[in-house]
């Protein structure tokens, strides 16, 4: 629908893509070499990947790593920052949900209960 | 105070004060360890696309780039300056009493960002300077939890360093001259920007900048790029409508429209006004708050500083600001004296975290904080050298004018909380609604603020309160007043910015030894030159 990349041929920085693909549970995603995995999402056409505690959809808020309302697992790591982590070539993208999960939380969280 | 010959400084932030201040204290002769959670210099402001992208003219998208690219391979290239990127500071330790110097940084090391794995080090330095910058302040309104609904820094973010368009059909709202870069970059990257809503009323804005404001904007170095922005809205018909804002976002799972609403002065809505519009994307700002984890982490003294009045005329302040029904407060920041010392001996703070006034004033405070962090302070002997310093720190106040008009400018006007609805999403991790904190503010339990998050679960969740922590502070002060808030038994007083971690760090990491990092800044070959 909404978001999308520039496309390479009009923007104005030349840039020189190299293509990669991950997957978004199970579905493949492509997008390109430098992406966070926020903008790949955005740009394939999700615009959430997580649900809060009542099971409302989120997506992108911040984009720099405040509000947590992005996190994903990443090859089995939970609670990664979408806007944070760049993609690598066949990351395997597990979109989360706090919905009837108690307290699936963030990594800040659990440290801090840790401590 | 004696000063060694080669002082240990580590600057933490690498944006335009960060950069700046490893600059100055390189120059003074300092050893400097940069650190930044980001893999490259220059911080929200100078973002540019990824190496990976292959860019060959990536120049094109920035203000001031040619400058900041020659600070940039200057500081990273000196002998004496360690650059650690991807590393996150999680923690710093308070020194022992007997010791002097500042706390002792705990770094997570090269890694992908929230990555297992990283590696675990401390750092011991005999000045530190904190210059890790602002994010977007997003007040809460019916709907802003909705996939589409993002910070104007997050589209700024993703059209500048992705070149991603978060959006087709976009409205930019909030408040400050923030809305105009960001409306440029939408344009840039090809999205329709409908029109950009500034809440305040173009009188509250112009008697905030008072008399010549373009004259104080020139001072500051943000006149040209302000005007830069200005034109490419005009060229693109985006119209600039001051005194009206996005009140409420509507859709299924995303959002597909806004009402907007003229507002008065005080933020208050107008009957009648209400308009609502298609969109696919709202991009909101209502200013900057700091991350003020670290320096309070260090234990920094913060300002409290009161929200500027609106009045026709008057010198600001807390009384005039609840007369003219203003919000009570601009928030906090970090307190610096004329040197940017703060109120912790050998800890220096710079840029957005001691005031919001854009990335020429965060670039001169973070000269200053450079300079005194490596020299103590001392005026240098060297002629030159003084002037030098003069005219830095002449810059810098320059920009603290400029930040204290941009606040009378664009405040926060006190009747937003009007917006709301009970069943409004006030913490969007704990979806803690409008209406459980009012009923928790209004027992009397509620009168601390830690018993508050508990009852409501606000600021308990994954973001610990980053986002909606002022403005739950704020709406308590509104229930309460300013009654000094009382400790819940067995709590530490409760502080909307303190957090026992200041990035998240994975349990796996925290279990593995941690290294020290020693000697930073020096390398091996340069040991007999300095
Ligand atoms: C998303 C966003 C986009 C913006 N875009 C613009 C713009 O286009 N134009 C404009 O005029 N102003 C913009 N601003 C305003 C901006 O804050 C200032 O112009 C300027 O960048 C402030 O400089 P600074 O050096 O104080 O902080 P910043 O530029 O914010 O730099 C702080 C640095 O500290 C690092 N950091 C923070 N905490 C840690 C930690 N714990 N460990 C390691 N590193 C850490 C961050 O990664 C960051 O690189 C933007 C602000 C935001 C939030
Ligand atoms: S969008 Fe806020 S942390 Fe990623």
């Amino acid at each position: 629908m909404s978001p999308r990349l520039v496309p390479a041929q009009r923007d104005a920085t030349g840039r020189r893509d190299r293509p990669l693909r991950v997957t978004v549970d199970g579905v493949p995603a492509d997008g390109i070499a430098g992406q966070t995995l926020a903008g790949l999402m955005l740009a394939s056409g999700r615009t959430s990947w997580r649900r809060a505690p009542s099971g409302a959809p989120r997506g992108l808020f911040c984009g720099i790593g405040v509000c947590f309302d992005c996190l994903v697992t990443v090859n089995g790591e939970p609670d990664v920052r979408a806007c944070r982590r760049r993609a690598v070539d066949g990351d395997e993208v597990t979109t989360h949900s706090r919905a009837g999960h108690g307290d699936a939380d963030g990594p800040g969280r659990t440290a801090r209960e840790e401590r | 105070m004696t000063v060694p010959a080669a002082r240990r400084v580590a600057v933490v932030g690498a944006g335009p004060a960060g950069l700046s201040a490893a600059h100055a204290a390189l120059a003074a002769g300092a050893r400097v360890t940069l650190i930044d959670a980001a893999e490259e210099p220059g911080g929200q402001y100078h973002r540019t696309v990824p190496e990976t992208y292959g860019p060959q003219r990536p120049v094109r998208l920035q203000h001031g780039w040619r400058a900041f690219e020659r600070r940039r391979r200057r500081v990273l290239a000196h002998p004496r300056c360690t650059w650690l990127p991807r590393t996150s500071v999680w923690a710093l330790e308070q020194p022992q009493p007997e010791h002097e110097g500042p706390p002792r940084l705990h770094l997570l090391c090269a890694g992908p960002a929230d990555g297992a794995g990283r590696t675990r080090h401390t750092l011991d330095v005999d000045a530190l300077v904190l210059a890790v910058g602002a994010h977007d302040r997003v007040l809460p309104f019916p709907g802003w939890q909705l996939p589409g609904v993002c910070t104007a820094g997050a589209a700024q973010a993703l059209a500048k360093g992705e070149r991603v368009a978060v959006g087709e059909r976009v409205v930019v709202a909030g408040s400050g001259p923030f809305l105009l870069p960001v409306a440029a970059s939408l344009l840039d990257v090809g999205s329709r920007v409908l029109e950009v809503l500034e809440a305040n009323t173009a009188a509250t804005t112009a008697r905030g900048w008072g008399r010549r404001p373009w004259e104080l904007a020139a001072q500051a170095g943000k006149a040209v790029e302000l005007a830069g922005h200005a034109a490419v809205l005009a060229r693109h018909r985006v119209p600039y409508r001051t005194g009206r804002a996005v009140v409420e976002a509507r859709g299924d799972g995303r959002v597909e429209e806004v009402v907007t609403a003229r507002l008065r002065a005080d933020w208050s809505v107008l009957d009648g006004t209400r308009r609502t519009l298609a969109v696919d994307t709202v991009c909101v700002s209502h200013g900057f708050s700091p991350q003020l984890e670290l320096p309070l982490a260090a234990g920094c003294a913060l300002d409290e500083r009161p929200a500027p009045r609106c009045g026709p005329a008057g010198d600001g302040g807390a009384d005039d600001a609840r007369k003219s029904g203003r919000s009570g407060s601009l928030g906090a920041f970090v307190r610096v004296d004329e040197q940017q010392r703060t109120s912790v001996p050998w800890v220096f703070a710079a840029g957005e975290i001691t005031g919001i006034a854009g990335a020429p004033s965060a670039r001169a405070e973070g000269a200053v904080a450079g300079w005194s962090a490596a020299t103590g302070g001392s005026t240098p002997r060297d002629p030159g050298r003084r002037r030098a310093l003069r005219a830095l720190r002449r810059s810098r106040d320059q920009g603290r004018a400029f930040a204290e008009r941009l606040a009378r400018a664009h405040p926060i006007g006190a009747a937003w909380p009007g917006w709301l609805r009970p069943q409004t999403v006030v913490c969007r991790c704990e979806e803690t609604d409008y209406g459980s904190l009012c009923a928790a503010f209004a027992t009397e339990a509620g009168s601390a603020s830690r018993v508050a998050k508990l009852n409501t679960r606000a600021g308990l969740g994954p973001c610990q309160g980053r986002i909606c922590g002022p403005t739950v502070a704020e709406l308590r002060r509104r229930f309460l007043g300013d009654a000094p808030e009382r400790p819940a038994e067995g709590l530490p007083r409760a502080d909307p910015h303190r957090r026992p971690i200041a990035q998240p760090v994975r349990l796996g990491e925290l279990a593995a030894p941690s290294a020290p990092l020693t000697d930073p800044g020096r390398r091996p070959e340069e040991e007999s030159s300095s």
